[in-house]
């Protein structure tokens, strides 16, 4: 498989390291049911047949955390984007 | 090199004499080059161009091989990796390979070739006795019979049966071979070089594109080389050679031979295996023996061609049995006749083509046996010219021959059956085009009547994919160069220029025999097969077999494929599946695209693990990382230890030292006592800055870490948003927006990942920086009570050291006469100690320094080992604490959990069963007897308890010999914790039977109020 890393073009996936389908936000550590809205955000999934919005982190190259949409049932990769935002180069 | 002898070439004496099948002239082989080799200890004559399979039939061997299951006698069936029974060892001693197939292996001089899967000998093998319990040994017969008791499965059921059922063994010793890997960017991958791969790779070539044609056989041309067929007034294999010599003469083709592609992969990526070298000879002159390619191709033409598939009918196994196909390769690419008497019996218009090639080759054909009740007339016409008796819609039911084909039954149409004495049978059920790689992504073939087999759907071009040739179907030589011209033109994006001259037209017309009924013949005498009918001749897999397994209730191929092992040997079942496929269908009354097919997994052909690790091999798995100080670290006669990547200094021995404990207790107390410098280096340095490095900090760390003043350090703890201790280290601040903090040297990179995770994901909008320094600066620790003299010597005229100015937590930033340096005034010792650190190129040096200036006080080089004893004697937790089930209270860090603000972990930290009073929490432990040594991960249990998980306490986590103490002391985490302080406990160690009763302490073993840090 490989990914096009908007800052080091179309690299090999070894470069990378998947954590998975992206959580919601991360909740509001203030709100009153705080915890169980923790709980949601770090263990809950939804775990789909087909894209997923998916965090990649390119530690051997940019060491940019990259949002990737990738197809589960295929692994086609839909689209590739800085989690920080920003455009291709980085803006 | 074990062979030496063999470099030098032999002389050609008489090898044609002692190849008695080869013919006089004709074949792709280079008679001016003679090879000798070694078969079952038996020094044979060959040619330059042979393959194993051709050299040994060229010498009259037929009986090459003993089946997997029966050890029935078995010969060459076929004449490329689709063999199913040709298996050998080759090589010898720590060379030895198993499993070669001898149809794809290229002969080359002094190669030593060994039968395998029989004993005493390939003649007489008493294995052959299990042919005599066959009607014991059905399908599933291990899974039914080796059921009682389990325990004996492992050790004793299983070794017999491997030992008895089986292929060859490889060498024990380690792997003499290296392997190298290369990666490839080309326009257009090509595989397969037969005429649809050579028409494209012409055109494409032409067009300008690079790219790179790969096959898996040591000659390229594919079947071009092994048919006599002519394309305008050339021979097939003329055109072939004349259009490979255009290729390599452009720059911006790579040809490459020997090389299978053996998986597809997501993104376009396919995993080429190239053989460089045969044996000992060529590894004198090569580095590697393997290549290993990944294959990045913006485009792929799939010309992989087909395979002939078996025939079905009873005793189809003996030797002198083999594909129509491979026949005529023996014949026209190697110039072998195969046999002296042949018969050929097909179901296709295909198997006819054989008749003339093996009449040129001065075999006789005795008969033409077709089971198709009528053929073409210009299929007809192709033995016209011979005395071969044809039998229309007749079937072979019958073989003779133990070690070799002697005599085969043929039933007519009516049912009359004739007998023919032979020694070569040529077999033709029709040809499968070879769409394994196809379907590696997961793509499912089509059943297509047209030409009785499965292909990929014509119109399939997901990722750029083309499949031409005969593995799209398109058989003819015609329809292939064709095939070949018109995908190559769709990836130039240009009109096809080569213009294709006339070509020979050959029939492929079908009538599939997939297993011989159950009676032949129309009239009442019902003949019936006779013998063993093999559908998978490499796992013994018998049509009866399959039934059985229909019997039972497997009516799904996958499943029926697990059950008898169809398809399942290092062959992939590439000659025998369908025809067990469509046995399937016929039970299960519906058509073969219902029926399905089996899946094909990478590798295409057996891969040596060796090829896969490549360059990454013992110590090169991985890379080695070594500090500034390394050489004056192995100087002073360091002990290493690997840190994750890293190397560091374990212990250093000291002249007259005999064991690792007498140079850690040594270095520990000199520690306590004087001064010593341990090299820091490897730990994780983060250079943090920015107008939020503050809060960005105080979002990650447990403790406030906004509230460090400028020029200070603060101790800090990290967790994972779920609540439990990810890592610890120190935050020292140099400027109200600039922090270098630090991590343990196991979890560097992980911190980092992390902590960019906490940037760019979390709070973008966080105006702050960060990257890793670990390299760029080294770092020694000074500790003891002489440090600050020590220091002093070092620095004392750059940086005031007075404690007034340079206190406890203290650090600064200045300039070493002229060099960038950092110092720090903290402790992992518990004793008063510094941190320096220097760019890493001034390291070594720096350490050296140290070493002389700090003579006066005996100052010592110490080592993680005896880091680890200062740190257990001060209670401080490292790696063995911060386990990832560990919480920052159960560390004794609950304390330092801010309350004021928000940071990761926190919420999850609160949950109910992380703040239960009974959580095990650290504490320290000592043997109530003196003397009594006890290990990390010894279970705590209540004296008097018996060892079950139930009673189970805890568990003793780091245990150091401790010479402030004077005995063996640990740390531990234990139910209830502190509480439990003065209470005796066993610590119960199953693993190296030991049960020692010990009292549990305080974490903290020495100056329990800190005053030796500020001394």
């Amino acid at each position: 498989m490989r990914i096009n890393c908007p800052y080091c073009g179309n690299r090999d996936v070894a470069e990378f390291s998947s954590m998975g389908e992206e959580p919601a936000k991360r909740p509001d550590p203030q709100q009153a049911d705080a915890q169980t809205a923790f709980v949601d955000y770090v263990y809950l999934r939804n775990n789909p047949a087909g894209p997923n919005k998916e965090l990649w982190y390119h530690g051997q190259g940019c060491r940019q955390w990259l949002r990737v949409n990738r197809n589960t049932l295929s692994h086609k990769i839909l689209g590739v984007s800085l989690a920080a935002g920003g455009d291709q180069n980085g803006k | 090199m074990a062979n030496n002898s063999t470099l030098t070439p032999k002389p050609a004496q008489s090898t044609v004499a002692s190849q008695p099948n080869r013919l006089a002239k004709g074949g792709q082989i280079e008679r001016s080059l003679p090879l000798s080799f070694e078969f079952d200890g038996q020094q044979l004559g060959a040619f330059s161009g042979d393959s194993l399979a051709s050299a040994l039939l060229a010498n009259d061997i037929k009986l090459v091989a003993r089946s997997f299951k029966y050890h029935r006698p078995r010969g060459i069936f076929s004449a490329g990796s689709e063999e199913p029974n040709a298996l050998m060892t080759l090589g010898k001693g720590k060379y030895r390979e198993p499993n070669c197939k001898a149809t794809s292996v290229e002969l080359y001089e002094g190669m030593a070739a060994r039968t395998q899967n029989a004993w005493p000998s390939i003649g007489f093998d008493v294995g052959a006795l299990a042919s005599a319990f066959s009607p014991f040994l059905p399908a599933g017969f291990y899974y039914k019979t080796f059921m009682w008791p389990s325990a004996f499965w492992e050790r004793i059921y299983e070794p017999i049966i491997r030992q008895a059922a089986g292929l060859g063994s490889a060498s024990t010793l380690p792997d003499p071979d290296q392997y190298d890997v290369q990666h490839e960017f080309c326009d257009l991958l090509i595989v397969g070089s037969g005429p649809a791969g050579l028409a494209a790779a012409i055109e494409a070539g032409r067009a300008g594109l690079r790219i790179m044609l790969c096959d898996e056989d040591f000659a390229m041309g594919g079947r071009l080389s092994s048919e006599k067929l002519h394309i305008g007034d050339q021979n097939c294999a003329e055109w072939a050679n004349s259009c490979l010599a255009e290729l390599a003469s452009m720059p911006n083709v790579r040809i490459c031979a020997s090389t299978a592609i053996v998986g597809r992969y997501d993104g376009c990526t396919y995993l080429g295996v190239q053989k460089l070298s045969g044996g000992p000879l060529s590894k004198a002159q090569q580095t590697y023996a393997e290549k290993l390619w990944i294959i990045v191709p913006a485009q792929v033409i799939m010309s992989t061609g087909a395979t002939e598939r078996s025939l079905v009918f009873g005793g189809n196994d003996r030797p002198g049995i083999m594909l129509a196909s491979a026949v005529r390769t023996y014949i026209n690419r190697f110039a072998v006749a195969p046999g002296k008497r042949a018969a050929i019996f097909t179901c296709c218009d295909d198997g006819w083509r054989t008749i003339n090639d093996l009449k040129a080759a001065g075999v006789e054909v005795v008969a033409v046996i077709d089971s198709r009740e009528t053929v073409k007339n210009e299929v007809l016409a192709l033995g016209a010219n011979s005395s071969a008796k044809v039998m229309l819609g007749a079937t072979v039911i019958g073989t003779k021959g133990w070690k070799g084909l002697r005599q085969i039954s043929v039933s007519d149409q009516q049912g009359d059956v004739s007998k023919f004495e032979v020694d070569l049978l040529a077999v033709s059920g029709g040809w499968n085009p070879n769409i394994a790689l196809a379907t590696h992504l997961g793509g499912k073939p089509i059943w297509c009547e047209e030409i009785s087999s499965f292909k990929m759907a014509s119109d399939d071009r997901v990722e750029n994919v083309q499949i031409v040739g005969a593995a799209a179907g398109q058989y003819s030589l015609g329809a292939a160069l064709n095939g070949g011209l018109k995908a190559a033109s769709l990836v130039t994006g240009i009109k096809a220029k080569f213009v294709l001259p006339k070509t020979d037209d050959e029939c492929f017309g079908i009538t599939p025999l997939w297993v011989l009924p159950k009676s032949v013949g129309k009239n009442s005498k019902g003949q019936k097969s006779r013998g063993k009918a093999f559908v998978d001749l490499q796992n013994d897999v018998t049509n009866t077999d399959i039934d059985l397994a229909w019997r039972e209730g497997f009516k799904n191929p996958e499943h029926i494929k697990r059950y008898t092992t169809m398809g399942m040997g290092t062959d992939q079942g590439r000659t025998g599946t369908v025809n067990g496929l469509a046995q399937i269908a016929e039970a299960n009354n519906e058509p073969m695209g219902l029926t399905g097919n089996i899946t094909g997994r990478p590798p295409y052909v057996p891969v040596r693990l060796g090829t896969i690790a490549g360059l990454h091999r013992g110590k090169y798995f991985r890379p080695t990382r070594r500090t500034s100080a390394h050489e004056a670290a192995t100087e002073l006669d360091a002990h290493f230890v690997e840190t994750g990547e890293w190397l560091r200094p374990q212990w250093y021995t000291k002249a007259g030292e005999t064991n690792w404990l007498q140079s850690v207790t040594r270095e520990a107390e000199a520690v306590r006592k004087s001064v010593g410098v341990c090299d820091v280096s490897t730990l994780g340095k983060i250079d943090v800055q920015g107008s939020d490095a503050a809060e960005f900090l105080n979002r990650v760390y447990i403790n406030n870490m906004a509230g460090v003043a400028v020029n200070k350090v603060r101790y800090g703890v990290m967790l994972r948003e779920d609540g439990f201790v990810m890592d610890d280290g120190t935050a020292a601040r140099f400027g109200q927006n600039h922090f270098v903090i630090s991590t343990t040297t196991a979890n560097a990179g992980k911190i980092m990942q992390h902590l960019y995770y906490c940037h760019q994901v979390l709070w973008p909008e966080l105006d702050v920086q960060m990257i890793s320094v670990t390299e760029q600066w080294a770092q020694y620790a000074i500790a003891g009570p002489n440090s600050a003299k020590a220091m002093k010597l070092l620095v004392g005229d750059y940086l005031d050291l007075s404690d007034e100015a340079f206190g406890f937590m203290a650090c600064a930033e200045f300039s070493l006469d002229g060099i960038p340096a950092r110092a720090f005034r903290v402790s992992f010792s518990g004793e008063r100690a510094y941190e320096i650190a220097v760019p890493a190129q001034y390291g070594q040096s720096i350490f050296n320094q140290l070493l002389s200036l700090g003579k006066e006080w005996d100052i010592t080089p110490y080592g993680t080992d005896a880091l680890a004893v200062l740190r257990i004697e001060k209670g401080h937790v490292s790696g063995p604490e911060l386990v990832g089930q560990t919480t920052a209270k159960d560390l004794g860090f609950g304390g330092m959990m801010s309350k004021k603000k928000d940071f990761i972990g926190r919420v999850l930290a609160g949950r109910a069963a992380l703040i239960e009073p009974d959580r095990p929490s650290l504490v320290g432990v000592r043997p109530v007897l003196k003397d009594d040594r006890f290990s990390s991960g010894a279970q705590f249990l209540p004296v008097g308890s018996s060892p079950v998980a139930d009673n189970c306490l805890g568990y003793i986590s780091s245990v150091a010999y401790s010479p402030h103490v004077g005995s063996w002391i640990g740390l531990g985490l234990i139910a209830g914790g502190s509480e439990r302080i003065g209470e005796k406990v066993r610590a119960y160690d199953p693993v190296r039977n030991k049960d020692t009763l010990v009292e549990i302490v305080s974490p903290v073993f020495i100056d329990p109020k800190g005053a030796r840090l500020r001394a």
